[in-house]
């Protein structure tokens, strides 16, 4: 079956629906999710979203601006922050208007509370500026994304947005360097659907889902990474994924920094609250990477708690009514699932893999690049976790995600508005589905279980974790490599044991491993070139960040001879890089 | 520990009928019902088809009938449920598509019936204000998942499928109750009908089975309340 829509935006989070309510109205706009919309991952963000709002002490924009490039370890592009941070108030106030119910201040502006890297400067008694924590992060309780995508898909069902809900995208039409629309599957049914459009845009998230211990959701494979760099799109950064310093122990699921926001400690077997040790001045408001790196150090010398793999995360002496009001969610998580309730004892927490700061290489307007000089793929847009700007460079700040989503969705979607004023439907391919089908009629037809996906994913996600997670080293990460070409050849042989269309999941994360094992491939490989330590890649067979040498961004590009790496220079404007203190 | 699962199984494509299957696995007291779930699909039967997203009870994608109980599968522990036999089905009352999963296209007609967005016109040049009371009033209200699990355990909707349900008459609630709505009568006069929301009975199934702990029979009475007040 053949739809055509003006717009195909794939994925529902915030990125994909703030784009979609702007061309509401404006175009013929579909959403293609593959899970229903508010289902979308970007529901579980917890703490914030942050603009220099001002409406608990003075902030500024500038302000916002150089904690945010200082946080991505220098490696942001400073354009792209710049005209982000700038625009990250209009954008909350209009969220607001279309109706994020938003915690309230005592006069009924919309709350903010601290977070990690979020800073003001302070001159001390002897005079000397530093930095201390400043009040920036706009929330809703520790519910903040969960309110903004609701909000956002009420838009989309006031305006008439068109969903395709379950569906899942397997390729993107590309042909002569422009983007004709995609190929998805509806869950439902199995059927192949081929899909005509002016303009496709991704928003398809993150790509956290290969280390084993993930604050991520099932859903966040890197599909949309992966399928853009099968059509011939270079990937950025893949190297730089962000670890979380507070994920429940064994099982990953994030605790916000709104709670060391709230005052929360982190302390060892000792009781110390270890991180006076590594950022004095905003202890346990570094940013993540540092406060996953203090906190896995701890570990590694043997003091964690009991001497096992995790810390404390104490919010005992922040008071039972501060922690209700804005941390409920967090209770919930504690007691259901470690059986503690914050209030009276400790959390255990462990580093979690969090956020994909690399993905598909952007223009500040979401168009998609094909290479490190700037060539443009005519009609395809990337926006949000899934897209590399590169804002967030690094290290990204908590509570600039959600920011990134919605800015970027919105000036995409008014990007694409832009194009569609001369754009037309170029001719489809003939037969645009065919490898896909060959694909699936294949998997369909395996007749023994060869190979079982979950087991070639376990040892992926395993060896992810211990090899190229917190701390890197060479030779863990070229024996990552091998591990994943061997994973590559078994994937050859999984079959399915589910033979009915009707809503194969099995289906589903058979092609969504083909994903993780293509991706983590380009992680490793930038991983194993960047012999230098910055943001979220530090490297234990080097010292230290190498500006002479790597203030810039890799473009892995996928070749016959397997992946090639280029290298962009990182755009500076004001901010020329320094020792990052804190 | 051992326990053992039976699940009730059903294609829509070719089953003529449910049937059940036993699966019986080691646990751990710490597992959640879909760790369990997870590895009865990896390890045992590759068609066995469920819902998933997030895994900690925000994305509401995984309600499911655990022992007779609307739940989240990912937020109960073999621990919570204290017994060695585990039968897992489908929420009732809507139609199956594939074992656990069901066809949810009913439940979001309904939530789009009570026009679940905030109407409010000429926005000023900041935020809205807000009392930190009047946001209080909704705060219950906005944590609703979706999920469906108190739709689907009403008698009021097995009785009659028309009911709008729980779900709805909650976000009708959420913009009815917001104080920056212009227009709660429209959201009003949505549920003001025979399958609105004067079909609830207060029979407190809702609030049982939410998985937010919201309780939802206070919401409905809430609207009952104002829509009778409007009347007089």
């Amino acid at each position: 079956m053949i739809h055509k829509h003006d717009v195909l935006i794939v994925g529902a989070g915030l990125a994909g629906l703030r784009a979609a309510v702007e061309l509401a109205g404006k175009a013929d706009v579909a959403v293609l999710s593959k899970v229903f919309p508010t289902r979308s991952h970007s529901g579980a963000a917890q703490g914030g979203i942050a603009a220099a709002l001002g409406n608990e002490e003075e902030d500024h924009v500038e302000w916002h601006i150089f904690d945010t490039v200082k946080g991505s370890d220098y490696l942001g592009d400073q354009d792209a922050i710049e005209m982000m941070v700038s625009e990250a108030p209009e954008v909350i106030i209009e969220l607001e208007h279309m109706g994020v119910p938003f915690s309230r201040t005592k006069e009924g502006k919309i709350a903010q509370r601290q977070f990690g890297g979020h800073t003001r400067p302070k001159v001390g008694a002897d005079g000397k500026e530093t930095r201390v924590a400043i009040q920036r992060a706009c929330y809703a309780a520790d519910r903040t994304g969960h309110v903004i995508l609701h909000t956002l898909y009420e838009q989309c069902v006031k305006h008439n947005v068109h969903f395709y809900s379950e569906y899942y995208v397997v390729s993107l039409i590309v042909k002569d360097g422009v983007c004709r629309g995609l190929v998805a599957f509806d869950i439902q049914t199995g059927e192949l659907h081929t899909f005509h459009a002016k303009a496709v845009m991704f928003g398809t998230g993150g790509y956290g889902r290969a280390w084993k211990i993930t604050s991520n959701a099932y859903a966040n494979t890197g599909d949309g990474v992966a399928i853009a760099y099968r059509a011939g799109i270079p990937l950025e950064d893949m190297e730089f994924v962000q670890f979380h310093p507070t994920g429940l122990w064994k099982l990953g699921i994030l605790v916000t920094e709104g709670a060391r926001g709230e005052g929360g400690y982190l302390k060892n077997k000792n009781g110390e609250r270890f991180m006076k040790n590594y950022a004095p001045t905003v202890m346990e408001l570094a940013p993540r990477d540092m406060v996953t790196r203090s906190i896995t150090t701890e570990i590694l010398e043997g003091r964690g708690i009991d001497g096992k793999d995790y810390v404390h995360l104490d919010l005992t002496h922040v008071g039972e009514a501060t922690l209700k009001e804005r941390l409920p969610e967090i209770i919930g998580f504690a007691k259901t699932y470690v059986g503690v309730d914050p209030v009276k004892a400790p959390i255990p927490i462990q580093p979690t893999a969090h956020y994909s700061m690399g993905g598909i290489p952007t223009s500040l307007f979401g168009e998609v690049y094909l290479d490190e000089k700037g060539t443009i793929l005519t009609g395809f847009y990337a926006a949000g976790e899934c897209a590399c700007i590169s804002v967030h460079g690094a290290n990204r700040l908590g509570t600039n995600s959600l920011l990134d989503g919605v800015v970027h969705g919105r000036r995409t979607g008014k990007q694409i508005a832009k194009f569609l004023q001369t754009a037309e439907f170029s001719e489809l391919p003939e037969n645009a589905d065919t490898a896909d089908r060959a694909r699936i009629d294949e998997l369909f037809a395996s007749t023994n279980f060869k190979e079982s996906y979950h087991h070639i994913k376990d040892t992926l996600r395993d060896n992810m974790m211990a090899k190229a997670g917190v701390y890197r080293n060479e030779k863990d990460l070229k024996e990552m490599k091998q591990i994943i070409h061997e994973l590559r050849e078994k994937y050859k042989n999984v079959g399915l044991r589910d033979k009915s269309k009707n809503f194969n999941t099995e289906l589903m994360e058979v092609l969504e491993l083909g994903h993780l094992l293509e991706f983590s491939e380009v992680v490793v490989e930038g991983a194993i070139a960047r012999q230098e330590c910055r943001g979220a890649h530090w490297r234990t067979d080097f010292e230290k960040r190498d500006d002479t040498n790597w203030m810039k961004h890799t473009f892995a590009f996928r070749t016959e001879k397997g992946i090639e790496l280029k290298y962009k220079p990182v755009t500076v404007t004001k901010y020329q890089p320094m020792e990052r203190k804190y | 520990m051992q326990v053992t699962f039976s699940i009730q199984r059903y294609d829509s494509s070719k089953d003529k009928k449910p049937y059940r299957q036993e699966f019986k696995l080691d646990v751990e007291p710490t597992d959640r019902i879909l760790d369990c779930l997870d590895r009865i699909k990896w390890d045992f039967e590759g068609s066995l088809t469920y819902r998933r997203s997030c895994s900690h009870g925000i994305c509401g994608s995984d309600a499911i009938n655990i022992n007779g109980k609307n739940m989240l599968a990912c937020q109960v522990l073999i621990q919570d449920i204290k017994k060695k036999r585990i039968k897992i089905d489908p929420i009732p009352g809507m139609p199956i598509i594939k074992d656990l999963v069901v066809d949810t296209t009913d439940f979001f007609a309904k939530y789009e019936v009570v026009k679940p967005y905030l109407i409010a016109k000429n926005p000023p040049p900041k935020e809205r204000f807000q009392s930190v009371a009047d946001r209080a009033l909704i705060d219950e209200a906005v944590n609703c998942i979706l999920c469906g699990a108190c739709t689907s355990s009403c008698p009021s909707m097995w009785g009659n499928p028309n009911y709008l349900g729980p779900a709805a008459m909650l976000k009708a609630y959420r913009f009815a109750f917001d104080s920056r709505d212009e227009a709660p009568a429209e959201h009003l006069e949505a549920i003001d009908t025979s399958d609105g929301v004067w079909r609830c009975h207060t029979i407190f199934n809702c609030v049982e089975a939410c998985p937010k702990e919201i309780n939802l029979t206070w919401h409905i009475s809430q609207l009952k309340k104002k829509m009778v007040e409007r009347e007089l």
